[in-house]
């Protein structure tokens, strides 16, 4: 514990979001500085290492514009945190918790650690309770489940934009429980994508609280922001009882940022350079939704990430997909075909599924309808390779059935355009599906 | 010995500070973490902490535990829960609430709970080192006390007792415990070992007739994500017929190991009819949960299992998942600096890799009874891409490969074994056991069950081309019967009755199918047409 002298002027090195400072006295890991450059701007940064007196610091802003002799650096003694009160809702912050929607900075009830702490895996209550996104293909076949974290994969030039802002606008609990509330986290955001999702904000029935890191923004932000948003997720969800939806887009900037900052510091890179250490720095996110037992909040998160070059087997997609309970994977070809939401059914999986449909969930048959869509629709996929093949005549009557149904179901069931639909609507055109092509099975 | 805090990176510390060993524990900081010597030099020391780092100040305390890193071992650990560094997840919970903020030191075992001790040596018996000097009443399980010295007994206790106190003294003085540290790092001893020729059944019919394990066997099960490793690994559990199992949640989701231990507690062993909890142990430490703790989970685990071992039962221990140890491993081995080998990872994984799994077997304990432990591993190789490092490292050091396969999986067929690819050494131990005890049946049913399978493949390559109505009646028999052993036999659905399939039912499953497949080929060979015969 320092008592005086917390400020330092003595810089040896500065290179890129990296600060070493010299002869600095009981320096705490994690620690928050303000680095006032020159000029007097401040900025934050956050203690990375320490050997003896030299502490490297990794500034959370603008580096452009320090020097060695005249900018100086204030140890705070604490770790980063947030402040937090229920006037989050309604606001929106920058990747710096500071708002950005011209209206006052609230006032703090609590300042919470933003790194948060691991759940207790005995004190985890088992995700079972439907949350109802409109969106059929979802909502019938990959159900999300309070506490669940499920992905959206998607590809550059994909509607994923799109489908974010009719969950946002759409999601709320089957019984339409009041205290739901949604935090959107959005990374790396163009101006375009930026003006584009204000809108949808401005639309929204839930309450929500909206981190924005925009694209031209620092780098650093765009890993502060998504533990900002869940800090406030938890705050909501444990302190206030919420069931709170945590919506981040992209991940795909997430992780980059996280590239580049890690290089920056001279890490060993792993695959296609993303750290070493990438697959724990994604679970401490994701893993921060949850149920807890005894209480009565819940933290479920939908994280978009956009695959690159298309390929699922790229880290990124891949460590997530390790991490969260399922994927929902959007489709070039359906999105060709005109289908919103283009997403492919095959692919895609909600693990959390089984224990949150049935009675007393969302209905009574909505396990089978589910089994038998995907069933047949698998086949029916399968036999499209065969047709390529043979030619539609020489196939059999039932296959020529299976096709029909596949074709009807991308057209009826998964595409719905932007149109809202309940549980009971997507179940009833499932078992309409059914038995028009299949009525006494294949 | 106390030293003070020379420099932070990661999850590694520097301190100046002599008198430490290699490997001893230390205290790090105000806090108290838990942290490892793993490296020392004249200038210092480098300390692997098990928690998060956040928080420490230079210039903090650093006190040396004059002892390695080791778990608590006695009766009570059955049907517990814990972290990698085997603190009890229910008691920290009740202690400090849901979240987990680092820094708590509570004893694995309860000392306030009472045990029954029923000796089974007297006072003036001279005891030799692995005498077996009585046992504890653990739930249906006699938890053996096996004595670590040589001597004249003074006095042993008969009745409850609790572990604070000890339960015995030699005559020469020297107390005896109820409980006692071990090393996680060192492999428990035992008399000799012995080699693995038992089955062990998993209720799986893939696994039992196809890819069989065998007690004190190691076998990995790799895949992608999405292709059923943890459902497949907690099946295992719950069917396996074992009389202890350890399973690891390393590095895996939260929910998945909240999921699962609510699950077990309410089923039972399908072997002996008890409470599953009372014959398993957890150790849940989750992705988010410190890296270096995953990395000492799998010690604490096998550590744990060996100990019941030594009581002459049959352990297995399920890890899941192997991947999220090595790339612990990666990460400390570059916040240390080291050289890196393949992937990154350090070039002493393999051999990391295969003293672990030789810590499995089958043994003759110090007491002379024969214990055994298993392991069955999943690996999580990034991409589905099995030649990467870990995969590879696996599968030079263990006796089983099933491996998971991504199209199977997206077919929605589980468990997702390849049937083609998988293999394992056991299968000749297995058989010879299978055609004795329960039908030389047994054998002849795998070789045709292989042959229709391999077969098919090259039937689908051909159908490709010239349309299923193109091939003759009998290749399209063989198909159809392929199919139904796919379907029907080589699938099994975790979440119904059919999760569980002792070798009987197995061996009577795959018969009916294949006689079905012998009577359409005879009326086939007699004239008959496929339609005619299969509607």
């Amino acid at each position: 514990m320092r008592l005086s002298e917390h400020i330092y002027k003595t810089i040896a090195a500065i290179r890129g979001v990296l600060l070493f400072v010299e002869n600095v006295r009981g320096a705490v890991m994690g620690e928050m500085t303000r680095v006032i450059s020159p000029d007097g701007r401040v900025m934050e940064g956050e203690v990375l290492k320490i050997e003896g007196g030299d502490v490297l610091i990794q500034v959370f802003g603008e580096t452009r514009g320090l020097d060695l002799e005249n900018t100086s650096v204030v140890f705070t003694d604490s770790v980063k945190k947030a402040p937090l009160a229920r006037d989050i809702l309604g606001r929106i912050f920058n990747g710096s918790f500071l708002p950005v929607d011209s209206l006052p900075m609230f006032v703090p009830r609590k300042w919470a650690r933003i790194s948060g702490f691991p759940i207790n895996p005995t004190a985890r209550a088992r995700p079972e309770e439907f949350i109802e996104t409109g969106f059929s293909v979802i909502d019938g076949l990959n159900t999300l489940v309070k506490g669940q974290k499920l992905p959206i994969f998607s590809c550059a030039g994909l509607p994923s934009k799109e489908l974010t802002t009719a969950i946002l606008k759409n999601a709320g609990l089957a019984g339409g429980g009041k205290d739901f509330v949604i935090v959107f986290a959005a990374l790396g955001l163009t101006h375009n994508e930026y003006s584009y999702y204000l809108q949808a904000l401005g639309e929204m029935r839930t309450d929500f609280t909206a981190f924005v890191n925009m694209a031209d923004e620092p780098v650093m932000e765009r890993l502060l922001a998504p533990r900002f948003a869940l800090t406030a997720a938890e705050y909501l969800a444990f302190e206030l009882g919420m069931d709170v939806l945590v919506v981040i887009t992209d991940m795909t900037n997430y992780c980059d940022a996280l590239r580049e900052v890690s290089t920056a510091r001279e890490e060993l890179p792993g695959r296609r350079g993303y750290p070493g250490f990438m697959y724990s720095d994604l679970s401490s996110i994701y893993e921060r939704a949850g149920r807890i037992k005894g209480m009565s909040g819940s933290i479920t998160m939908i994280p978009v990430i956009t695959i690159p070059e298309d390929d699922i087997t790229h880290p990124i997609p891949d460590l997530t997909g390790y991490i969260t309970e399922g994927q929902i994977v959007m489709s070039r070809d359906l999105h060709q075909k005109g289908i919103f939401p283009p997403v492919d059914v095959l692919p895609s999986l909600s693990r959390l599924m089984q224990r949150g449909i049935g009675a007393g969930h969302t209905r009574g048959d909505h396990r089978q309808i589910a089994n038998q869509l995907y069933k047949y629709y698998a086949k029916g996929r399968e036999l499209r390779r065969l047709e390529a093949i043979v030619g539609r005549d020489g196939m059999t009557e039932a296959d020529k059935r299976l096709l029909d149904f596949a074709e009807a179901f991308e057209r009826e069931f998964v595409a719905q355009g932007a149109k809202r639909k309940n549980i009971n609507e997507t179940l009833d055109t499932g078992i309409e599906l059914i038995k028009r092509f299949c009525g006494g099975g294949p | 010995m106390t030293g003070r805090i020379d420099g932070i990176s990661g999850p590694t510390v520097n301190v100046k500070m002599p008198g430490l060993r290699l490997y001893d524990r230390v205290y790090v900081g105000h806090a108290m973490l838990t942290g490892e010597v793993v490296r020392l030099a004249k200038q210092g020391a480098v300390i692997q902490v098990y928690e998060n780092t956040a928080g420490l100040a230079m210039g903090e305390p650093v006190r040396g535990a004059g002892l390695p890193l080791a778990v608590r071992l006695g009766p009570g650990l059955l049907s517990g829960i814990f972290d990698g560094l085997q603190r009890p997840l229910q008691r920290l919970k009740e202690e400090i609430g849901p979240f987990i903020t680092g820094g708590q030191e509570i004893s694995a075992l309860d000392y306030t709970r009472k045990f029954h001790f029923f000796p089974q040596k007297n006072k003036g018996e001279e005891v030799k080192q692995g005498d077996i000097l009585g046992y504890f009443a653990e739930g249906a399980f006699k938890h053996h006390l096996v004595s670590r010295w040589n001597g004249t007994l003074a006095w042993l206790v008969s009745g409850a007792c609790r572990l604070d106190s000890p339960i015995g003294r030699f005559e020469d003085g020297t107390e005896i415990p109820g409980s006692l540290e071990w090393p996680v790092r060192v492999p428990r001893p035992y008399r000799r070992k012995l080699t693995v020729s038992d089955p062990l059944l998993t209720g799986q019919r893939c696994v039992d007739f196809l890819f069989p394990m065998a007690r004190g066997g190691t076998v990995i099960l790799p895949g992608g994500f999405g292709t059923g490793k943890t459902i497949l690994e907690q099946s295992i559990a719950k069917f396996a017929d074992v009389d202890i199992v350890v399973y690891v949640g390393c590095g895996e989701r939260g929910n998945e190991m909240a999921e699962l231990i609510d699950e077990f507690g309410g089923l039972n062993d399908p072997w002996t009819g008890r409470k599953l909890m009372e014959r398993t142990i957890f150790v849940a430490n989750t992705s988010n949960m410190p890296v270096a703790a995953r990395e000492a989970s799998i010690y604490t685990a096998v550590s744990m299992a060996e100990y019941y071992r030594d009581m002459g039962l049959n352990v297995l221990l399920l890890a899941d998942s192997l991947s999220r140890w090595a790339e612990a491993l990666r990460e400390i081995s570059s916040s240390l600096e080291e050289m890196p080998g393949e992937e990154g990872y350090p070039t002493y994984l393999a051999s990391r890799l295969s003293s672990f799994f030789e810590r499995a077997g089958t043994v003759e304990t110090l007491s002379g009874a024969t214990g055994s432990l298993s392991m069955i591993l999943s690996v999580s190789p990034p991409g589905g891409d099995f030649t990467e490092p870990v995969t590879q490292a696996c599968m030079r050091a263990t006796g089983g490969f099933l491996m998971l396969d991504t199209t199977l999986a997206h077919r929605r067929h589980f468990p997702a074994i390849n049937w083609l690819q998988s293999y394992s050494l056991y299968e000749k131990s297995a058989m010879a056991y299978f055609n004795g005890s329960l039908s030389p049946a047994w054998e002849e049913a795998i070789r045709r069950c292989r042959d229709i399978l391999s077969r098919e493949m090259s039937l689908t390559a051909v159908a490709e081309i010239v349309g299923h109505d193109g091939l003759q009646d009998a290749d399209r028999l063989l198909m159809r019967t392929a199919e139904t052993i796919r379907q029907e036999f080589l699938c099994q659905n975790a979440y119904t009755e059919d999760a569980f399939s002792p070798p009987e039912k197995t061996l009577a499953a795959i018969a009916a199918i294949l006689q079905g497949h012998d009577s359409a080929a005879e009326k086939i060979t007699k004239g008959g047409t496929l339609d005619e015969i299969v509607p």
